[in-house]
């Protein structure tokens, strides 16, 4: 074929495969709405990716074919494993993974286009200097920030929030090296030593930015995590002037902020509390005093036989999961009560609240994993009214989304949170291993109700009991 | 220089303000899927690090390139897989 011919009409067909590809993207995300559409939504933003990465390989300025072959493949292979080889319970840690792996891609992709500029001495237009100082920091952030997540729910690091003396001078002392560092880039762009020292106080600054986050507000991290990493892509984009990672970037970035935006309401918490004020961090603590303050305050205590009364003879239980139902795996041996229960009569509900878990959507992912049909699966605010018909209102390892001090105690630190209100019920049992507080370290006065009985033990050993004793009913 | 700039602000906006359209009103349900997914789209950087190391000699802008495909592609196929992976989940109950 003649080259020059060629050479006219490749940019503009990769240009126009990336606009297709941008619009299977939007299409892809729009299907992964619904929950009919979502897993053709998925395959349709797969095919986009695909057709993009094709068209970036016919660039003239991409002769590494081999290389960038090899490198494509080792990638898919690590990534297939990793998809078909992670437990369900294990989503959360894997979505932080592969984040951060994004996030490292495109502060790589910054660093990469530097040495270039540095090696070629090309004068480095403004534009292009700010963008990669911006790459480098919203990727480094989502990069070491994703993999502190990963280790915190991996229970690599204790989960619960560190922190240190002078923590926020440190962090905004940080802060302002990268400001000066990065102004000096600005008018000397070849400079190699400040340039790598701001990678490193941008890696630090991720590092920071999660280690005072507790495990319970993690689905607000991973949330504005995945948020980042999109900007980080599109800052990439501005980097390497490509509109198709400035608007795939741009597109995972605002569901990023969505989902963020939706998990701080599930809280009655702004952003900016839950990433500065290490909540949960006085847990063991004023955990202790809570159960000290407890001694005058009754618990009833039954066991998994009369459990399983109350729930066999009743008319209606709604089940609510918590994090304690995912440490223990006890999802299938629920749905095994709940088929039990439903093949006695009884109509059985889930209660999902938006941040039971570590990320959005937890429980729905681990249910639905233990084949509970999601029109069980009810929303906060569609089965809360629903609560005062409920017979049996059954918690399994979840403690302040049931709180009622959120509702009724203006001096609890999760005043205003919206519960699901299990109080309401005509009775309540709670699973739970002991009388610990939950995440925000605050007594909870649902378990001294005369409406709720206690089962003591863990999640899944319980839920198993009740299995079998309903059996015998 | 300069103009390609503006033309590419006008591109990222546009595309934020049809992100937030597009993916607003998602159900509880499919949160993690929504994530995973577009998690797996933040792998675009793949395009980029495929540029960078696009090069045919050796020096460190095409080493940290490749590593930098690794990375996105591990990001790319593990999101979109792991995300069938539950979908296909979701879907299964639909049915039975």
């Amino acid at each position: 074929m003649d080259i020059g011919y060629m050479s006219d009409f490749l940019p503009t067909g990769i240009q126009l495969t990336y606009l297709i590809a941008a619009s299977l993207f939007i299409l892809g995300l729009k299907k992964l709405g619904s929950p009919a559409t979502a897993r053709q939504g998925n395959v349709v933003a797969a095919v986009g990716m695909l057709l993009a990465i094709v068209a970036t390989m016919l660039d003239q300025q991409v002769l590494n074919y081999e290389m960038i072959l090899l490198g494509l493949a080792i990638g898919s292979v690590l990534g297939a494993i990793a998809a078909y080889k992670v437990q369900m319970t294990e989503m959360p840690q894997m979505v932080g993974l592969l984040n951060g792996l994004g996030g490292a891609a495109s502060a790589l992709v910054a660093v990469a286009e530097f040495w270039r500029l540095l090696a070629s001495s090309e004068v480095v237009p403004l534009d292009v200097n700010i963008s990669m100082l911006l790459d480098v920091l919203i990727g480094g952030v989502t990069f070491t920030g994703s993999m502190l997540a990963f280790a915190k729910l991996q229970g690599l690091i204790s989960g619960s929030p560190i922190t240190f003396p002078l923590q926020q001078p440190f962090n905004a002392s940080l802060l302002i090296a990268y400001l000066v560092g990065g102004a000096y880039l600005l008018t000397a762009p070849h400079n190699l030593p400040v340039f790598l020292g701001i990678v490193v106080v941008s890696l630090v600054l991720g590092v920071m930015f999660v280690i005072p986050i507790g495990g319970g507000d993690m689905p607000v991290v991973i949330s504005l995590l995945n948020s980042f990493s999109g900007l980080a892509a599109a800052a990439a984009g501005f980097v390497v002037m490509n509109n198709m990672l400035i608007i795939a970037g741009a597109l995972v970035g605002a569901s990023g902020i969505i989902l963020t935006e939706i998990m701080c309401k599930a809280m009655n918490r702004s952003l900016i509390s839950v990433l500065f004020s290490a909540f949960g961090s006085g847990g063991a603590a004023s955990g202790g005093a809570g159960a000290a303050g407890a001694t005058d305050k009754t618990v009833r205590s039954i066991d998994p036989e009369e459990g399983a009364m109350m729930l066999g003879y009743a008319r209606s239980v709604v089940i609510v999961p918590g994090y304690g139902m995912a440490v223990a795996q006890a999802q299938h041996n629920i749905r095994e009560l709940a088929d039990q229960l439903e093949r006695m009569g009884v109509e059985v509900k889930y209660a999902i609240h938006p941040v039971a878990g570590r990320m959005p959507g937890h429980m729905n992912v681990l249910l639905a994993e233990a084949n509970v049909p999601y029109e069980q699966l009810y929303d906060m605010d569609d089965i809360n009214p629903q609560f005062d018909q409920t017979d049996v209102a059954l918690v399994i390892g979840a403690n302040d989304v049931v709180n009622p001090a959120a509702r009724s105690d203006a001096n609890s630190p999760i005043f205003g949170m919206p519960i699901l209100e299990v109080d309401k019920a005509k009775q309540t049992i709670v699973i739970k291993r002991g009388m610990s507080t939950g995440f925000a370290g605050v007594d909870n006065d649902l378990f001294y109700k005369n409406k709720t009985t206690m089962l003591f033990g863990s999640a899944k050993d319980m839920v198993a009991k009740l299995v079998s004793e309903v059996k015998q009913l | 220089m300069t103009e390609a700039l503006i033309a590419a602000l006008f591109v990222f906006v546009l595309a934020s303000f049809t992100g937030f359209e597009v993916i607003n009103k998602v159900p509880p349900t499919l949160h993690t899927p929504l994530m995973s997914g577009s998690n797996a789209i933040s792998g675009i950087a793949v395009l980029g690090a495929i540029v960078a190391s696009g090069a045919r000699e050796w020096n460190l802008s095409v080493i940290l390139g490749l590593i930098a495909v690794i990375l996105a592609t591990v990001n790319v196929v593990g999101g979109f897989l792991v995300t069938d992976r539950m979908l296909q989940m979701f879907k299964k109950k639909a049915n039975g």
